[in-house]
């Protein structure tokens, strides 16, 4: 056996989240961790979608099948309900069209889970409000003018988004401190406290 | 993996594979083909690399392209290993490369209607005892899948771990997917299509019309005579070329370049460079290869339609259990990267376990032969993984 890989907090949410033998299609699934994951512990039936051509290379070495593909050109080739669950995970703030994207995602699964990292966070507040500068946090570690992240949202915002894209919110689960150490729930005031979040979604 | 690894560019290990002898085979009986039509007594020429396990699980057969043969990778017997040009997949067969031959039994043979040992329309007709010429049996890729089959089977190989194929090679390993469901693991489809489209039967049609109108053709009767259809088969050859390449890969190797001089000759002699590489490449291409062979490969692609008479793609597709890797490469607009998604949608449908990349790549069509590290990357693993789960279902029972 292979020594377990880390995931990161997010994907560890995710992870328990899938149930046993669902059927899961990770949009922007990078090296395909998650997935290799998931079908290791839940028997799932993987999928992703990738854009870079290394990290498809990494999903083949691990057996996870992968399909190269832009997010923003939706979903057209995959059926309505192929999926048990949809993972959109740590991708949203990257994606040039992020209503295309949750609306195929609500489209194609019966469950869409979605982590983001919370632009509403106090750090990101502060960094902002006292410094004027734009936020760097380990949740946010990029500079204004060479970030991938072009769509940033907060707790706050995504809820009201995903309501106006026909979603309806079954779980959240905030939490900070994913980096390196056991992240900390918070279940008061997580758009002010949270650094990171993690939706579950299903069609209305 | 240990440090040497990181380093080692097996695909750039020339003729790694070591030598190999091509051999034929009878084939027993009667083949049908899909035109109704039969044919008795097929000879198969064939080589294979690496040995069959003994449960015979780890066999790879390689499908090679218009104008293959069997001889993938690797010398043959006698070549000097510093002249001699090696198989025309060499920089992906061969010991560490991604078709790996310390691992894998590769087979590869010319196919059906061939020119380089395999029956075919230069092949002596029984019944009259001359060249069969015109009057062979038109002949499909699922035919040549056919023969394919048969052979293995007298090899002793009952399932192929994997078909892996380019070009008309990749048509031949989605016709093996389709037709031996059960008998196919794992499907390489790359620079590839499931049909082609009108612009490259185009193109085929006016290579087969200058072969066709060469008057030493002589109806494809000219195996005897003087005079051979060099002149319609090197233009046929000339025109394959240009759609092999790229707009941008004829920039950067010709450009308006001359060959010779440094002004126009203001005649009609062969001056701007692409103009002799196109010559050369015709030249060559007649020492080596028939045109009424030309005529037949290019008619069964031309044919080739993996949908057949379903109506659609992906219903043409349910019964098939082989996972797939799907390649297509940027700049090959003969084998397009739009065809590729379309197979590659209708395999997602039925549920298959389908990889699909685009390679970056200036080299058009021609880059299946000269992209070896892109694609090293994800075949290598590909087929590596299809070996270990055959090996672990195995270990289970």
């Amino acid at each position: 056996m292979t020594p377990r890989e880390l995931l990161r907090a997010d994907q560890r949410f995710i992870a328990d989240l899938v149930p046993q033998g669902a059927r899961v299609l990770d949009l922007g699934c990078g090296d395909g961790a998650l997935l290799a994951r998931l079908r290791e512990e839940r028997g799932a039936i993987v999928r992703g979608v990738e854009i870079d051509l290394d990290n498809i290379a990494r999903c083949v070495e691990r057996d996870v099948p992968v399909y190269q593909g832009d997010l923003d050109e939706g979903l057209a080739d995959v059926p309505t309900d192929r999926f048990d669950v949809v993972i959109l995970s740590q991708t949203l703030q990257v994606v040039k069209r992020p209503r295309l994207v949750l609306t195929e995602m609500l489209r194609v699964g019966r469950r869409s889970v979605v982590s983001f990292p919370n632009f509403g966070h106090w750090r990101v507040r502060a960094h902002l409000a006292l410094r004027g500068r734009m936020p760097v946090s380990d949740a946010i570690p990029y500079s204004w003018y060479d970030t991938p992240n072009i769509h940033h949202t907060t707790i706050a915002d995504f809820r009201d988004f995903s309501a106006d894209c026909g979603a309806v919110i079954e779980r959240e689960i905030a939490f900070v401190g994913g980096d390196g150490g056991r992240p900390q729930l918070v279940r008061v005031g997580s758009n002010l406290l949270a650094d990171e979040a993690v939706f579950v979604l299903r069609r209305k | 993996m240990d440090s040497t690894d990181i380093v080692r560019r097996p695909w750039d290990e020339t003729a790694s594979a070591g030598v190999s002898e091509t051999k034929t085979l009878a084939l027993d009986g009667v083949i049908t083909l899909a035109s109704g039509r039969s044919l008795e007594g097929v000879q198969v020429a064939y080589e294979t690399w690496g040995d069959l396990d003994r449960d015979g699980s780890n066999a790879v057969l390689v499908c090679h392209a218009l104008s293959g043969d069997s001889h993938l990778a690797g010398l043959r017997p006698g070549e000097d290993p510093e002249t001699a040009q090696p198989g025309w997949w060499d920089v992906m067969v061969g010991p560490g490369k991604a078709v790996d031959t310390d691992h894998f039994f590769v087979v590869c043979c010319n196919v059906l209607g061939g020119c380089s040992g395999t029956t075919g329309p230069s092949s002596v007709d029984p019944e009259t005892g001359k060249p069969w010429g015109l009057h062979f049996p038109m002949v499909t890729i699922e035919d040549m899948v056919d023969v394919q089959a048969r052979l293995l089977q007298a090899l002793g190989v009952h399932r192929l771990l994997a078909v892996v194929g380019g070009s008309m090679g990749g048509m031949q390993a989605l016709a093996w997917a389709k037709r031996y469901p059960d008998r196919v693991g794992s499907v390489v489809a790359d620079a590839t299509t499931w049909r082609l489209g009108p612009q490259a039967i185009a193109f085929n049609e006016v290579g087969r019309r200058a072969i066709l109108e060469d008057p030493s053709f002589a109806g494809g009767d000219y195996y005897d005579a003087e005079s051979q259809p060099e002149s319609g088969l090197s233009i046929a050859r000339m025109i394959g070329h240009i759609t092999y390449l790229s707009d941008e890969s004829m920039h950067k190797k010709f450009g308006r370049r001359l060959q010779a001089s440094a002004d126009y000759a203001y005649d009609f002699v062969s001056e701007f460079q692409v103009e002799s590489y196109l010559a050369y490449q015709g030249a060559r291409f007649v020492e080596r290869f028939d045109a009424n062979t030309y005529l037949y490969m290019t008619k069964a692609m031309d044919y080739f339609d993996l949908q057949g008479d379903a109506p659609s793609l992906a219903e043409s597709l349910r019964g098939v259990s082989a996972r797939f890797l799907v390649l297509s490469f940027s700049s090959d607009w003969l084998f397009s990267t739009a065809r590729s998604r379309e197979l590659v949608a209708a395999l997602r449908e039925i549920g298959a376990e389908v990889t699909f990349a685009e390679i970056p790549s200036a080299y058009g069509h021609d880059a299946f032969l000269l992209e070896p590290e892109a694609q090293h990357k994800l075949i290598a693993p590909f087929l590596a993984n299809g070996l270990r789960r055959v090996s672990s279902a195995g270990e289970v029972q």
